[in-house]
């Protein structure tokens, strides 16, 4: 194994293994702080890929607001968890087929992936100009609508969160 | 040089660890965590097919992807919040008024 190869078996190893022990807690602040460790694991994982710009939005983004929102959550609702509740719904099981038939159909389309041909961007060119320089040509003259509409697809969700959070004083509930 | 499939299996795996808590958990708020958990596992998927087809197009995927997680976390838990308000209880077993 070369040396990236062991760097990558490190990430491998702790982003499954920090998934594992984040769903299996039964305590959610734990829960929430053992994956902050999975998004700064994921976040060095895009550093291998040159991909920068994605590192410190995994950062910011998921660990910084993302996490805060939950854990504010968990503050807010302070509810009591009993420990001796089962951690899994009722017929489980069936579900649990489900999601074994949905991971071979996975990996039967997997295996019929073709790679088209390489794009323009290569490893050079993206590490003379810069990552995030690269990203916001790309943004700002190709993805300009849909930059502008994810602008609005995050503002309406604002208004949509304070009003369905907001009491109500008219009694009716 | 890492191959590209060893990051499929990373990002696959993380996926289905989040669509089996996903279905399988009682808590209303771990369904949540592991919706992130499966955003980031396409993010993975995509960032690193993005790179290794050395095209921007997946990383501009990827970026709408969080933008997108972003506001949609934010409007479930005001949900959650606004459930909870009228049934104090997280288990999912508990909501069951538009059950037939």
């Amino acid at each position: 194994m070369t040396l990236p190869q062991i760097f990558f078996a490190y990430f491998f190893v702790m982003i499954l293994g920090l998934a594992v022990m984040v769903v299996t807690r039964r305590n959610l602040v734990h829960a929430v702080l053992w994956m902050l460790l999975m998004f700064v694991h994921i976040g060095g994982l895009y550093l291998f890929l040159n991909a920068e710009f994605f590192a410190i939005i995994q950062i910011i983004v998921y660990a910084g607001a993302i996490l805060v929102m939950f854990l504010f959550v968990l503050l807010l609702l302070n509810v009591k968890q009993s420990l001796t509740a089962s951690l899994f719904i009722r017929g489980w099981q069936g579900r649990a087929m489900a999601v074994v038939f949905l991971l071979l159909v996975f990996v039967i389309s997997i295996k019929n992936l073709v790679i088209g041909p390489r794009g323009e961007y290569s490893i050079q060119r993206i590490e003379q100009q810069g990552h995030i320089k690269v990203i916001g040509e790309a943004m700002f003259n190709d993805y300009i609508l849909p930059f502008m509409i994810i602008g609005l697809i995050l503002f309406v969700p604002m208004i949509a969160a304070a009003v369905l959070a907001m009491r109500r004083h008219d009694g009716s509930s | 040089m890492v191959p590209l499939s060893w990051y499929i299996v990373l990002s696959a795996g993380l996926f289905f660890i989040g669509f089996f808590t996903f279905l399988t958990r009682r808590n209303v708020l771990m369904m949540f965590l592991s919706v992130e958990i499966m955003f980031n596992s396409i993010n993975i998927a995509l960032i690193a097919m993005s790179h290794y087809m050395q095209d921007i197009h997946g990383q501009m995927i990827a970026f709408f992807v969080i933008a997108n997680a972003a506001a949609g976390v934010a409007v479930g838990l005001a949900l959650i919040i606004a459930v909870f308000r009228n049934k104090p209880s997280l288990n999912l077993e508990d909501f069951n008024l538009l059950k037939g």
